[in-house]
């Protein structure tokens, strides 16, 4: 065996782990290279240098995203138990549809987010590149891990490198908004270790997989107290989400960050969902016993509202910034109206609306900073002020994104709906679902016509000397490469959705999934601290001296 | 013992809850502080009230559950450093806002409606 033979087949054993593996290191380079105490000046060569090594990892990053979903699209399940632990014991990663298509979507946003943000806002505070990688290491780990525990650890990775990248730039109002954000996600963590001990006391087990054989076998009484557990789990989840009691704290935070990681914070209410659908939508699904469904009776109410809600405060929104952070909780209320369905084919159309949905955010959130920079001192407030520099490019730019966020033919958004609205056909809250998915399109549509026509229209005229100073190319081509990439989507809407509808049914398939994570060992034939059936658990030893 | 326990668990975590919701970052500092020792003893229960058992497998006695050990002490490593952040940061916002309030004015001297429920 040559060379290239040996680091080919290292790296195929190796695959999954890379997209966790890759930006930790490169977080810790950039850490060892230094930031030059943070007298960072624009042209450093030493700036230079820390923005080649991030860009260059996270297009690396974004290749091996996307050869892994290649790779998941053929329905490979890929297992990867770490430290060669087998599954029920140790901690596996798992790269199924699902988690495939989030990585791809986390990686592709990274790319022109970073690209943005080496425009300048990664010099006005330190080591900007270096919590970006451990941001993308968080979601990546939360994205590809198959244990409930380890969604926790890497849901605090993600979090901690948001904390400080939300207050990056630092100033008033972003520390206003970072201690809220912190304190309010420490309690939600301390919620979250409520919820994984109740799982694990009735359960034994945090294995995904293995949980999703054991709920069924528990009886009424522990099927109570996994209730109990699975819903504390669920205003976590929401709550990173952003659903309807527990999204207060969105539109303040996402407003008062920096346009790049606001964009890339577009991505983390979307981690949100995803544990949704893992435990909620997965685990305690039809085939959950007496858990079955926990979720039902609260997701899909609690998803309508959000929409309301959402699309109201945009209307009152009073700064573009905060119509769009609104816009953004409409649209996961969107996302998780269809996961509530709890439908394969809602499954799917909720899935292809994420993509859709987490690009034109991310979009909206760079259109943002550039409109804002343009209009002198009224920013993003949406009040008559000079006209900005380009009126025709960023006009359009906001067009195409706003009309892709409304949902107007022929652009994704709008099939994303059309498939959820299609989806709930025979759901008996099915006029719910369309009264208030088709009434918020409309209202969003109002609001960001609104808001386009203060920006560019009602334009004070004596006060012509508008500002270039955010119009660069490289902005601006950042900018567009993602509204572009909501584009692509709409050409690429057959395929995609084949993969969505793929990665639905993959979600409803447990034995396969259980026989893949599990093996010959798992499942009934592991010897586990708590017997299959539930009831109370006592320790059994494995008889006579059994080896581990 | 298990009553003990359940009681002291609660009344840290309301202890915890309480602090939380002052106006002040020093105790929701501790609030938080509190609330996750309460958490981790919460998830050491989970694992049942064992005596007299060894953690880690043997072939004699009786074994406690393993596993909630090691979660804990993940939890305490992770616990420690994001309260070592939020005193951190609440330091920092003192400095930037002048004030320890959580919302970075002083209710008293605001110079509008600021309820501390409205946005």
């Amino acid at each position: 065996m040559n060379l290239s033979e040996v680091v080919g087949t290292f790296f195929q054993a190796h695959l999954p782990v890379l997209p966790v593996l890759l930006p930790l290191f490169t977080a810790a380079a950039l850490l060892l290279m230094g930031d030059g105490g943070g007298q960072a000046n624009h042209g450093g060569s030493l700036l230079r240098r820390r923005r080649m090594v991030s860009l260059t990892s996270v297009i690396f990053g974004a290749l091996l995203a996307w050869r892994l979903m290649l790779e998941a699209a053929g329905g490979t399940l890929t297992v990867y138990p770490l430290g060669a632990w087998p599954a029920p014991f140790g901690i596996v990663l798992v790269v199924d549809r699902l988690s495939a298509l989030m990585l791809a979507l986390t990686w592709t946003i990274a790319v022109p987010v970073l690209w943005y943000a080496t425009g300048g806002w990664d010099a006005h505070g330190r080591h900007f590149h270096a919590l970006f990688h451990f941001q993308l290491m968080g979601l990546s780990g939360a994205f590809v891990t198959g244990d409930l525990f380890n969604l926790f650890v890497f849901f605090e990775v993600l979090l901690i490198a948001s904390y400080v990248l939300l207050v990056h730039g630092q100033g008033r109002a972003r520390f206003r908004a970072g201690l809220h954000f912190v304190v309010l996600n420490l309690a939600a963590s301390a919620l979250f270790l409520v919820g994984l001990a109740v799982i694990y006391g009735v359960t034994g087990t945090l294995n995904m997989a293995d949980l999703a054989l054991r709920v069924g076998k528990l009886g009424a009484q522990e099927a109570v107290l996994l209730k109990a557990g699975a819903l504390i789990l669920l205003v976590v989840f929401g709550l990173k989400a952003a659903i309807v009691p527990l999204y207060l704290w969105l539109p303040g935070t996402y407003a008062a960050a920096c346009a790049p990681v606001a964009a890339l914070f577009a991505i983390m209410t979307k981690v949100g969902v995803y544990s949704i659908i893992r435990v909620h939508a997965v685990i305690l699904d039809n085939g959950a016993g007496h858990a079955a469904l926990a979720a039902e009776p609260w997701l899909l109410p609690v998803a309508l509202v959000t929409i309301a809600l959402g699309v109201l405060g945009a209307l009152a929104a009073h700064t573009l910034a905060r119509l769009v952070s609104y816009l953004t909780v409409a649209s996961v209320g969107t996302i998780l109206a269809g996961v509530g369905l709890f439908t394969p084919q809602a499954m799917s159309a909720a899935l292809y609306y994420m993509v859709h949905s987490t690009l034109v955010m991310a979009a909206l959130f760079l259109l943002v900073e550039l409109v804002a920079s343009q209009r002198g001192d009224a920013e993003d407030r949406l009040q008559p002020a000079a006209p900005v520099a380009q009126p025709v490019l960023l006009g359009l730019m906001t067009l195409l994104g706003a009309a892709s966020a409304a949902g107007l033919p022929p652009l994704p958004g709008f099939m994303g709906k059309l498939m959820i609205l299609e989806s709930s056909a025979p759901a008996p809250a099915q006029a719910w679902v369309w009264t208030v998915v088709l009434l918020g399109g409309f209202l969003t549509l109002i609001g960001l016509a609104r808001a386009g026509s203060i920006l560019f229209w009602s334009v004070l005229a004596q006060d012509s000397q508008s500002s270039r100073a955010g119009g660069s190319t490289k902005l601006t081509l950042a900018t567009l490469s993602l509204l572009g990439l909501s584009l692509v989507l709409a050409v690429a809407a057959s395929p995609m959705k084949r993969y969505t509808d793929a990665a639905a049914s993959q979600l409803a398939d447990h034995a396969s999934y259980a026989r893949a994570v599990l093996g010959p060992l798992g499942g009934e034939s592991a010897q586990t601290t708590r017997r299959y059936q539930g009831g109370e658990g006592e320790v059994v030893l494995p008889g006579k001296g059994g080896s581990p | 013992m298990e009553f003990l326990v359940a009681s002291g668990i609660g009344v840290v975590s309301a202890t915890g809850i309480y602090l939380l919701l002052r106006g002040r970052t020093w105790p929701v500092v501790l609030g938080l502080s509190l609330l996750g020792y309460a958490v981790n003893v919460f998830i050491f229960a989970m694992g049942r009230l064992w005596q007299d058992a060894a953690p880690i497998l043997s072939t004699h006695g009786r074994v406690a559950d393993p596993l909630p050990q090691a979660l804990v002490l993940t939890a305490i490593v992770i616990g420690f450093a994001t309260t070592g952040f939020v005193i951190e940061l609440a330091l920092r916002s003192r400095h930037e806002t002048d004030t320890d309030h959580v919302d970075g004015h002083e209710p008293a001297s605001s110079d509008g409606p600021h309820g501390s429920g409205s946005p």
